[in-house]
């Protein structure tokens, strides 16, 4: 909310400057989020007025004007379309200082002399509007200095109020603050009930008294709304961020800023019979003042007639019976609507007024009759018309109850961890405006005011003390407590580690948004279809990622774009994943490869990347588990992969991931230079370790022997070995493949495998018989169960 | 035996004028060798008296060990004369860069993130996760902000078709932990966050640290104490640091921490830099905690706010376009 510092000091004037007061309500918990001058730094500027406009003999768009400024006519040149006789100005005499030290002197203007200048409110800094000069209202008296006329002398201070503070969306609520910090008296222009000088009323009839537990109205007859309202209220009134529109319409803005009661103004001719507050039907239609026609739900609380709604309660009035410069007769209407009622229905329908401001915040519902005679008041003292008595009607078992609070010294003092005296804390609540209901020497009970929704328990009563005593004026200690060592299973291996580890083999970790688009999610992965967000930000971020590809697959294009031929790139977080199970939120690592294997160098020839070298990266992340060999890579197949060269990778029989080049025919649908491989797998894989565990060392030498066997091409390698694991003996070491190869010298449709295979026993020494016995094991089993040939 | 020291002195210059392993040898034959020049003179000794003989021997063999140690001592020298040539002809420039993989590098908001778990890990706190995708319980209801209340209109919330929705903050592990676990609980939740709003300052994704302290007796004063401990050793400065009252449904008091900073004329400024507050009794309640019993604060940082004013990084949106110029500098 924003308002005028010296509107605000007229109700409550504590001897501290500006910036003092906006450090207060800061730290009293209402940020102050901006302080602007309601006008430039200018000074020599009057009320002046245009007594005659002469076109420029020497330029049509300038005029030579005569302007009084209260002593003497000048002549003064000026270029705005709407300079005319009659109208009162903005008048910067010669002398005159305008903001940016812009110094007033009598200049030439296409040979005639101009004494002075015409402002627009933009050239004093008051607004933006910088369409033609200043227009000043009618009674706006000559001479005057335009600072003092318009109350220039003031700041706009823009205060931030948080969702539970409601009470202080008003000039009278802010003094009630302010006063509260400063210990001073707030004190509030002169209000009256006004003596009602007709009988006419209106019926009013309330059928929802649970949303509406009160409303008031009042006939005013005989109004005269044809001028605007005068200017002091139109400068409070912008000064908030308030247009001004007519007389009747901004008197109930100017109540609402200056009490915190929202109301409104009906056109008495054009209601229809009487008023009933009630939900609406559903379905009902209504045309809002701002033009806009809504269907209305059944859970709206409107303000009908017989005609139908003319207003929804606590958001916005009805174009229908607004009040217009013809309206001679009025029916101001205010009430206190339940706030829960109000909450979020206008947000419902893309709106948010000044009134559902409050009224979801919660108005105070003792306020009006206040309100509704000092609207009267002012109508009357400036649209004149006769007034009616207030009609009201409420439904007290509706109202809200004043809360009763119990504080317990003991918790105030453990929880803010300080002594307060009572009469401290008393002081503090009791400005606030609560009430001492009863004590004892433990506890107070206090009652919340009626303005407060936001003081329900002991913990409420415990922040306003803490609030108002200041957060930094209480203590500041370090927590103690017990020094237990969590468990900590040394099986588990971290995310950082994983991280760490993909930073140290040359990747940079990215972070894409879970959130893609369903076109390129689909070209990823066609298995699931992705959860869909129903308010999207953007089409291109509307599902849900059900892998990490696409994010990289962006991320991969936006740096090709950008000259980034090298690329490495990992990510960990969640995947969305729907099943029969319900949804999985499942944490996985991804990596992408692209470019030259090594950054550029002058080591000689520097070849693309291939997917042996995505392996690898995969094979150590693997082996930080300590049981690298519990994973396979086998053939698999996969949307977003090459059908040649794409692994399923399988933690025993579950299937863990995945590895592989992007598809050629995606790769150029997306327009990436490539290859491109790409690999994720579930993080859960990856953390579950293994503690290792001491095998005795043998001091006994260890026997290899070689060999080289032919295959067919597709025979998987791990397929051999896994048959040489099996009948190489229990004294296997370890298998080793040194050398793949096919082409020439190798018959078509085979490949030469060469192989290792080392044995050692624990106690004793191998002997030849032995070893040859399992080396011809080996290479019976490779022959019956895999068709290889020793080659010799 | 003016001989035998003409011998000598021939052989010396002989080894001092050999230029190579070779010519050394030969000299060691001509003069050493059985039959050469030097050993030769042993047999002269036959026409010496038993008495001159052994005086003579010792000089012949003196004569002898002379030029044998000036061979080795050339021999010595050629040789690390020879090692000292290849060596200079191995000789590499060091200058030219290594081989292999560069290294690669964290996402500055990652490091942030590990920076704050490390902090708090040291004090006790253990790191606890969430689903991204929440139910409205946990995300609202639970932290006391009921479907009609005003503050769910600061989260721009995104949903799902079946109620579901993407977590505005990371509070909800807060409940999760609560109705898991008995206090003394001692947390930190990093993690996504989601909002539908999408400028210069704000992104629909971004990163939150919540942490969470429930035990006997947690006050006021030691959730000012922890977080002003935390930002000094966060920013690695003794900074000046001041609390405001704000408002968070799940919190009460709460709290918002401001750090302050000279602005460009020398004149005192402050910034917001992270919300928190006594947990809400209500919220204890919901989590199955008794609010009578425990007490906790509760507090909540943006993790890239702190990763920009930590480096220096102007705009957001660089975080998630992922490029490598930016994220190399974090390597």
């Amino acid at each position: 909310m924003k308002f005028s510092e010296k509107w605000l000091r007229e109700w409550v004037n504590p001897a501290i400057s500006s910036d003092e007061l906006v450090a207060q309500i800061t730290l009293a918990g209402l940020e102050v989020d901006g302080v602007e001058a309601a006008a430039g730094d200018f000074s020599g500027v009057v009320v002046g007025e245009i007594i005659a406009a002469e076109p420029h003999p020497n330029a049509d768009k300038l005029q030579v004007c005569t302007v009084s400024d209260g002593q003497a006519d000048q002549q003064v040149v000026c270029g705005a379309p709407n300079a005319r006789p009659g109208i009162k100005v903005a008048y910067a005499t010669l002398g005159a200082v305008l903001p940016g030290n812009f110094k007033i002197k009598k200049a030439k203007l296409r040979q005639v002399e101009s004494f002075g200048m015409l402002c627009s409110a933009a050239e004093l800094q008051i607004s933006e509007d910088n369409d033609g000069i200043m227009e000043l209202p009618a009674n706006a008296p000559v001479g005057t200095d335009l600072r003092d006329y318009m109350q220039l002398d003031d700041q706009v201070i823009d205060v931030d109020l948080t969702p539970n503070r409601g009470d202080c969306l008003s000039i009278a609520g802010l003094a009630r603050e302010v006063g509260v910090l400063n210990s001073v008296d707030v004190t509030s222009p002169d209000m009256f009930e006004v003596a009602p000088q007709l009988e006419d009323t209106f019926p009013i009839n309330v059928s929802a008294p649970e949303a509406c537990p009160r409303i008031t109205a009042r006939v005013i007859r005989n109004v005269d709304i044809s001028q605007p309202s005068p200017q002091w209220m139109q400068d409070r009134l912008l000064r908030s961020n308030i247009r001004p529109i007519d007389a009747a319409v901004d008197i109930t803005a100017y109540v609402m800023l200056e009490l915190g009661q929202p109301m409104h103004a009906y056109d008495l001719d054009k209601l229809d019979g009487a008023i009933n507050v009630r939900m609406a039907n559903q379905g009902e239609e209504l045309t809002l003042l701002n033009g806009q026609t809504v269907a209305l739900n059944e859970d709206i609380l409107v303000i009908a007639d017989n005609e139908g709604a003319i207003g929804m309660a606590g958001i916005m009035g009805g174009d229908s019976t607004g009040v217009s410069d013809t309206t001679k007769n009025i029916l101001l209407e205010a009430a206190f609507f339940e706030p829960v009622n109000i909450a979020g229905k206008a947000r419902s329908f893309g709106l948010h007024t000044d009134a559902s401001h409050r009224f979801e915040r919660g108005v105070d519902y003792t306020l009006q009759r206040q309100a509704m005679d000092r609207a009267t008041e002012l109508l009357q003292s400036i649209c004149g018309g006769e007034a009616g008595p207030i009609i009201e009607q409420v439904a007290d078992e509706h109202l809200p109850k004043a809360n009763k609070v119990v504080l317990r010294k003991q918790r105030l003092n453990s929880l803010l961890a300080f002594a307060f005296d009572d009469a401290q804390v008393e002081d503090i609540l009791l400005r606030l405006g609560l009430e001492l209901v009863s004590s004892d020497a433990e506890s107070w009970t206090f009652s919340a005011p009626s303005w407060r929704f936001d003081i329900a328990i002991e913990a409420d009563l415990i922040e306003e003390i803490a609030r108002v005593y200041g957060y930094n004026n209480l203590p500041s200690t370090n927590p103690v407590g017990s020094m237990d060592i969590p468990a900590k299973p040394e099986a588990k291996r971290a995310n950082t580690l994983l991280r760490h580890h993909m930073v140290s083999r040359g990747y940079q970790e990215a972070i894409t948004y879970s959130m893609v688009e369903p076109e390129l999610q689909g070209k990823m992965d066609n298995q699931h279809k992705p959860v869909a967000l129903a308010n999207p930000i953007s089409a291109d971020m509307s599902v849900m990622r059900t892998s990490i590809w696409p994010g990289l697959i962006k991320a991969l294009q936006h740096n090709q774009n950008r000259q980034q031929q090298r690329v490495r790139l990992f990510e960990t977080g969640q995947r969305f994943i729907p099943s029969a199970e319900g949804l999985q939120q499942e944490d996985v690592m991804a990596g992408l490869i692209c470019g030259p294997r090594h950054p550029e160098s002058w080591h000689g020839k520097n070849d693309s990347v291939d997917f042996f070298d995505l392996k690898g990266d995969i094979e150590s992340l693997l082996a930080l588990t300590g049981k690298g060999e519990a994973f396979q890579f086998s053939n698999g197949e996969h949307v977003a992969l090459h059908p040649g060269q794409s692994a399923a990778i399988y933690q025993q029989d579950t299937l863990v991931g995945y590895a592989g080049a992007l598809h050629p025919g995606l790769q150029q649908e997306l327009d990436l230079q490539g290859p491109v491989y790409l690999f994720e797998i579930s993080l859960a894989a990856l953390t579950e370790g293994v503690v290792p565990a001491f095998t005795a060392l043998s001091k006994f030498p260890e026997v290899r022997r070689d060999l080289a066997v032919l295959v067919d091409e597709a025979l998987p390698v791990s397929e051999l070995q896994a048959v040489i694991n099996q009948h190489a003996g229990e004294f296997l070491q370890h298998v080793g493949l040194f050398d793949v190869y096919a082409g020439q010298g190798i018959a078509e449709g085979k490949k030469s495998l060469a192989l290792s295979v080392t044995w050692q026993h624990p106690e004793r020494t191998l002997n030849d018989d032995e070893v040859n016995q399992w080396f011809d094991q080996i290479v019976e089993a490779m022959q019956s169960q895999c068709s290889a040939s020793l080659r010799s | 035996m003016e001989n035998l020291e003409q011998l000598v002195n021939a052989g010396l210059e002989a080894v001092a004028a050999a230029q190579d392993e070779a010519a050394l040898d030969q000299i060691r034959v001509q003069y050493l060798g059985k039959k050469g020049e030097l050993t030769a003179q042993l047999k002269s000794l036959g026409k010496l008296s038993a008495e001159e003989r052994p005086a003579a021997g010792a000089k012949i063999n003196a004569a002898k060990q002379q030029v044998q140690d000036a061979i080795n001592t050339k021999r010595t020298l050629m040789a690390s004369e020879a090692l000292r040539a290849q060596l200079a002809s191995e000789s590499i420039d060091v200058s030219l860069p290594g081989r292999g993989q560069d290294n690669g590098g964290l996402h500055p908001v990652t490091m942030t993130m590990e920076r704050i778990e490390s902090f708090f890990a040291q004090i006790g706190f253990s790191v606890a996760k969430g689903p991204e995708i929440e139910d409205d319980y946990h995300n609202f209801e639970a932290l006391n902000i009921p479907s009609h209340h005003p503050a769910r209109s600061m989260h721009d919330t995104f949903f799902f078709d079946d109620g579901t929705l993407l977590r505005t903050h990371t509070s909800p592990v807060q409940v999760r932990t609560m109705e898991q676990q008995k206090p003394p609980i001692r947390v930190i939740c990093p993690g996504r966050v989601y909002r539908c709003d999408w400028d210069q300052t704000h992104s629909p994704m971004f990163h939150q640290v919540e942490g969470l302290l429930v035990d006997d007796n947690i006050s006021f004063a030691d959730l000012k104490g922890i977080l002003h401990n935390f930002l000094n050793v966060f920013f690695e400065q003794d900074l000046q640091v001041r609390y405001r009252p704000s408002y968070f449904p799940f919190t009460e008091p709460s709290i918002e921490v401001d750090i302050g900073y000279k602005g460009p004329n020398g004149e005192q400024k402050w910034m917001e830099i992270l919300g928190c507050g006594m947990v809400h009794p209500n919220v204890l309640t919901a989590s199955g905690v008794d609010p009578e019993k425990y007490t906790g604060f509760a507090f909540g940082f943006g993790v890239e706010r702190l990763a920009m004013l930590r480096y220096g990084v102007k705009d957001l949106r660089l975080f998630f376009e992922n490029d490598l110029r930016f994220l190399s500098q974090f390597s």
